[in-house]
């Protein structure tokens, strides 16, 4: 087996990755899309025996089989660096997807559409118990803004340290600015643990 | 019970025939630690592709530049595990490098350089 290095002269760049997580309808793939550097691709991945038992599979007992589609971008940092960010599946029979989806990640954007707020609900349970760096951005589709910062965070009941940002996901300079406070988060929390 | 009840497969098991075809009914790849976005690239010392199949030389001309795991899924139109068992073989021949660890979360100096590239973007 030939590793890293051995070649002699290849080698093959870091890689990290942002999760984009979120409810149903929320704008995960638009915000993938609008800051990579690529068209977001799509890859399946086949609901596996190890998968079945942990999973509930109320809805669908009458299939044999399913596949979890997971929508990815990508953006080079350097030609050392590479930078995925991935749209977790939105279906939460698909829990088993997110724990590869988060080991080694930076960090997670949790998109919230204030209009279904509880829909966030289990994307940020799921990154606070596993002490996941995230902050929450509010999507406000066409502009709309119906709440503060600090009433979202009140009705989400979140800790003062997870940091909450509007955004609009269509738009690149918007959604870049929350990869910007996400990596800062994930940053600060690196050097409180120290 | 109608003949068409009767076949073995339906539309929702077709696209699983070949991509199992493709690694031979293997589900389970030799390398380890082939992740989402662990990298991989052909390498510079590849051995003779006259006995590999047309999936392994489409994954050995998708990787002269490196790629993850998934996208060479995405760009295969294949099931993550079917390029896994794929890149695996190419691994075990020497004909593809990859990455040798597992994800890691990343440390300070990785993240300022991921924060000063995306905000570069």
């Amino acid at each position: 087996m030939v590793f890293v290095g051995s070649d002699g002269q290849l080698t093959v760049p870091t890689a990290v990755k942002i999760v984009i997580a979120g409810g149903f309808g929320t704008g995960k793939t638009t915000m993938v899309g609008s800051v990579s550097e690529i068209p977001p691709l799509k890859t399946e991945e086949l609901l596996t025996e190890a998968g079945v038992h942990v999973d509930d599979l109320a809805g669908i007992e009458g299939k044999d089989t399913t596949t979890v589609a997971l929508d990815f971008g990508r953006i080079t940092i350097n030609t050392k660096v590479v930078l995925y960010l991935f749209g977790t599946p939105g279906q939460n029979r698909f829990w088993f997807m997110w724990d590869e989806l988060a080991t080694g990640a930076i960090g997670a954007v949790v998109l919230v559409d204030t209009r279904r707020l509880d829909s966030s609900f289990p994307s940020i349970d799921f990154f606070e118990h596993r002490g996941i760096p995230f902050v929450v951005a509010v999507n406000c589709f066409d502009g709309a803004q119906l709440y503060t910062v600090d009433e979202v965070r009140h009705a989400l009941d979140l800790d003062d340290g997870i940091p909450v940002v509007l955004c609009d996901a269509r738009d690149r300079e918007s959604s870049k600015a929350v990869l910007v406070g996400l990596i800062q988060h994930s940053m600060n929390r690196l050097e409180a643990a120290v | 019970m109608s003949a068409r009840e009767d076949w073995w497969y339906d539309e929702a098991a077709g696209p699983l025939v070949r991509p199992y075809a493709m690694v031979r009914g293997r589900t389970r790849p030799n390398a380890p630690d082939l992740h989402l976005v662990t990298q991989v690239r052909a390498s510079s010392f590849a051995s003779d592709q006259t006995s590999l199949t047309v999936e392994h030389r489409e994954i050995m001309a998708l990787c002269a530049r490196p790629l993850s795991v998934a996208e060479v899924a995405a760009y295969l139109d294949v099931p993550l595990i079917v390029v896994k068992v794929l890149l695996s073989d190419l691994i075990e021949r020497g004909d593809v490098i990859v990455q040798n660890s597992s994800p890691q979360i990343p440390d300070r100096d990785l993240l300022q350089a991921v924060l000063d590239g995306v905000r570069g973007i």
